[in-house]
């Protein structure tokens, strides 16, 4: 019976117009009734699949059929029409609107052809809020309940609009452990009523608690569809995170020296008061490279940001040999020998509209070797750029090209060459090598690893276990804002244990966490 | 002095001086509500000015040549929209543009099309407004023959009891009509109102239309009873500072119309100053130093709003 199924994407293949490709022939099928999990690391692949089922991208290939009937889904409101609904991760809420408002948005209830009928929005907020269990005040503005409230908001106006099938892209990432509570409770009560929910997650004690089934993606392959009830975390885990090829770096044994970065229980509670960071102490050495693992949004993001002053942190110390360079300026931080680069080098990273030349210098453009009296001295910056390209085979046309002309990988060799040849005694390296071509990965790998031989800490924040299992010479997982797990060597680790922590399923003491400190 | 100048005759001239500035602030607000900064207000005025002279001289009517002031606003803003919206050009850029059309390239046209003065004399429409085809006034019955208050706001231009009705009907729109609901979640969130079918660009090109309404109604008044006739850059930045009230007002539009009428009482102010023998080049800047001034205080108080909340909110957490 077909009907035994609510959603069925058959060999879903989506290949971006920058060629890659986020999903290959992906079959999820989810039956009735049930909360599926899609699973994966960020970058696996799921919320390109769910935004092809809502009609916010479209497939290269494959089909998709809902309830029995083939859909071309090509946009929102076909989806919502045919009873899919979707909670964003980003919630899709005005915040000066009541609650009742925002319910009835786009489909506003009328009173003498002409006014809005408040009474009118307000009761179906409420039968709506009841007849599902979710409580909201319809009165209430918008930016003056909590997180929790506003993504109940959300599955109301998803469920007033006629869904039947709701996608939740993280539902919890922005929750309190006790607002999660109460939404897994609310989720099972829509089970219940014959609802479809597909559930998007990488937390697996999560996974485990609520949903019957799941399909389980890693870098835009389905690793198979799995009853919840049949398999152990650790499988999970294993067919979550993995490597498909394993990169070997080569590099000698670390002698580290000196403390250079010393962090103690820092801590930061974002906006919503979530708590992102929780007492994260660690310090790198001279010559050594320490990685930091983690599925993202465990508190990475955070850290670095502090460390580099984009955010202030609610409580700890930050210094770098010796010195506190909290609340530092960047230029400060810079003239202490931190360097940094930066996880969105479009943003971060580079100008994108100047050139090669100017991005090469723009952190040492009033050193006195570069000026002349009160101009620049363009022979000096000339030579300084030309000798820079060329170290980091830079590949353009000149140095006074636009950089955001270049690739990806030329981009990046741009920002790490300024960063790497700025005589520092940090480098903070956030995922240092995330889109860029393999012979661009593998400069930068190598360079890390001649600079950090040198004497110099290195500080390797990065999503990609390549990298950080291979580069690092000793590694931290973070997961829910905590460090969980130190390795002191990173030859004995493996994918599976390293699954199994970044999963948060295991956590190592305190004492041996502590070791970090190296005190 | 002071009682020379807080006179009945002194309250009338505010109420009269703040009627255009209500209106441009109302575009202003209901523009900034659904998030498109219609920096063109005063060029708007303008060219709504000069047309709606013209009009009203060729015709005779100056019910004919509000209407046309009005289109012509309507017109202008839209083709604003256009440019902003479809075209994706700078919408504050696009607006300078406008405002430089009504400075110099309106002069232009009164000169092409009436050729009214002679040689090099700059152009005008001065003439061509008389008692005949002016905006009327109104005295209102019963109210104008109480003292004091009959004598401030009884025999206004009806344009001036039409802006002040205007704040009502515009509260209305946005806070009790669907319409004011769709601009006020497109001005905030673009991307939630159109997740649930509202065509963003449509209300925004309403906004942007009623904004150009409420110029073309400020500019009517202008050139067709305050100063009987157009003339080269006779709105004198009212467009400008009606930008000042609505951020002043915090973008309400009763908040907005008592920051119109603190312009208007410091115009007001001036006028009356300056009759009285003290040098103009002393208080013409009046009215433009009380809009830089009452911007750093809405700014001071927004900041201190801001500080405000987020000590609350850190007390909340610190609290857990």
């Amino acid at each position: 019976m077909a009907e035994e199924y609510a959603v069925q994407m058959k060999g879903i293949t989506k290949v971006y117009p920058n060629g890659i490709a986020a999903n290959q022939n992906v079959d999820f099928f989810v039956k009735k009734g049930e909360i599926h999990a899609l699973m994966g690391e960020n970058g696996a692949g799921k919320s390109t699949l769910v935004k092809m089922l809502f009609g916010l991208e479209q497939p290269t290939s494959g089909e998709i059929i809902v309830n029995g009937k083939k859909l071309n889904l090509s946009s929102p409101n076909v989806a919502i029409a045919n009873g899919i609904g979707m909670v964003h991760q980003h919630f899709m809420l005005v915040p000066s609107l009541t609650v009742a408002e925002n319910m009835v948005l786009g489909m506003v209830p009328k009173k003498s052809g002409l006014f809005i009928d408040r009474k009118k929005a307000v009761e179906i907020t409420e039968e709506f809020s009841k007849k599902f269990n979710l409580p909201v005040d319809p009165n209430a503005k918008v930016m003056d309940i909590p997180v929790g409230m506003k993504q109940k908001v959300e599955i109301l106006k998803a469920l007033v609009r006629g869904a039947k099938i709701l996608i939740l892209d993280e539902p919890t990432a922005v929750l309190t452990t006790q607002e999660t509570a109460e939404l897994f409770k609310e989720l099972i009560n829509l089970k219940n009523q014959g609802y479809t929910i597909i559930f998007i997650s990488h937390k697996l004690n999560e996974i485990m608690q609520i949903t019957d089934r799941m399909t389980i993606l890693r870098s835009g392959h389905s690793m198979g569809v799995y009853n919840t009830s049949d398999v152990t975390p650790e499988k999970i885990s294993r067919l979550m995170v993995g490597r498909d090829v394993v990169l070997k770096v080569q590099k000698e044994r670390a002698k580290p020296g000196e403390e250079v970065l010393r962090v103690r229980d820092l801590e930061y509670v974002n906006e919503w008061g979530k708590k992102m960071l929780d007492k994260v102490s660690f310090s790198v050495r001279r010559g050594e490279i320490l990685g930091i693992a983690g599925v993202e949004s465990n508190g990475q993001k955070e850290l670095v940001d502090m460390l580099f002053n984009l955010n202030t942190p609610n409580a700890g110390t930050v210094t770098v040999n010796g010195e506190s360079i909290l609340g530092l300026s960047q230029r400060k931080i810079r003239s202490k020998g931190v360097s940094l680069v930066p996880e969105d080098r479009m943003l971060y990273g580079i100008a994108g509209a100047a050139s090669i030349q100017e991005n090469l210098i723009s952190d040492r453009c009033g050193d006195k070797k570069l000026n002349k009296g009160l101009l620049f001295d363009m022979k000096k910056i000339r030579e300084e750029a030309d000798q820079l390209i060329d170290e980091y085979t830079v590949l353009c046309k000149s140095q006074n090209q636009r950089v955001d002309n270049l690739s990806g990988g030329n981009i990046q060799k741009v920002v790490v060459a300024r960063e790497f040849s700025n005589n520092p005694s940090l480098i903070i390296a956030d995922q240092p090598t995330r889109g860029i071509d393999v012979g661009a990965e593998e400069f930068i790998h190598n360079k890390l690893v001649e600079l950090s031989r040198s004497g110099i800490a290195v500080l390797l924040v990065s999503a990609d276990l390549n990298e950080v299992m291979e580069l690092s010479d000793s590694l931290i997982v973070m997961y829910g804002g905590r460090i969980c797990a130190y390795f002191e060597d990173t030859s004995e680790l493996n994918d599976e244990i390293m699954g199994e922590y970044m999963l948060g399923l295991k956590e190592q003491s305190p004492e041996q966490i502590r070791r970090v400190c190296h005190e | 002095m002071l009682d020379l100048i807080f006179s009945p005759d002194f309250f009338f001239a505010v109420l009269r001086i703040t009627a255009p500035i209500l209106f441009a602030t109302l575009g202003a607000v209901v523009g900034e509500k659904a998030g498109v900064s219609n920096i063109g207000l005063e060029g708007t005025m303008m060219i709504s000015a000069l047309f709606g002279s013209l009009v009203s001289y060729w015709t005779g009517s100056w019910a004919a040549g509000l209407l046309v002031a009005v289109l012509i606003g309507i017109l202008t803003s839209l083709l604003m929209g256009f440019f902003a919206f479809i075209l994706k050009t700078d919408i504050i850029l696009t607006g300078i543009a406008v405002n430089m059309i009504g400075s110099g390239g309106t002069l232009f046209l009164v000169k092409v099309i009436t050729n009214i003065t002679e040689g090099t004399a700059l152009a005008s429409t001065t003439s061509l407004i008389t008692t005949a085809n002016q905006i009327p006034s109104w005295n209102i019955p019963i109210i104008k023959d109480i003292p004091i208050l009959g004598e401030i706001l009884s025999g206004h231009c009806i344009l001036t009891y039409i802006a002040f009705l205007m704040v009502f009907l515009t509260w209305v729109l946005l806070y009790k009509t669907p319409l004011g609901l769709n601009i006020r979640s497109v001005g905030e969130n673009p991307n939630a109102a159109s997740s649930v079918g509202v065509s963003v660009l449509k209300i925004k090109y309403i906004a942007i239309a009623f904004s150009g309404a409420m110029a073309g109604f400020g500019g009517a008044f202008m050139s067709m009873y305050y100063a009987m006739g157009w003339s080269l850059d006779m709105v004198a930045g009212r467009g400008f500072i009606a930008l000042a009230a609505q951020a002043m007002g915090a973008g309400e539009p009763v908040g907005s119309m008592i920051s119109a009428l603190i312009f208007g009482t410091a115009q007001a102010l001036s006028i009356k100053v300056s009759s009285k023998g003290i040098d103009s080049n002393l208080v013409t800047p009046i009215p433009y130093i009380v809009t830089i001034i009452g911007l750093v205080i809405f700014a001071v108080i927004v900041r201190r709003r801001v500080k405000r909340q987020h000590s609350a909110a850190a007390l909340k957490e610190s609290a857990k």
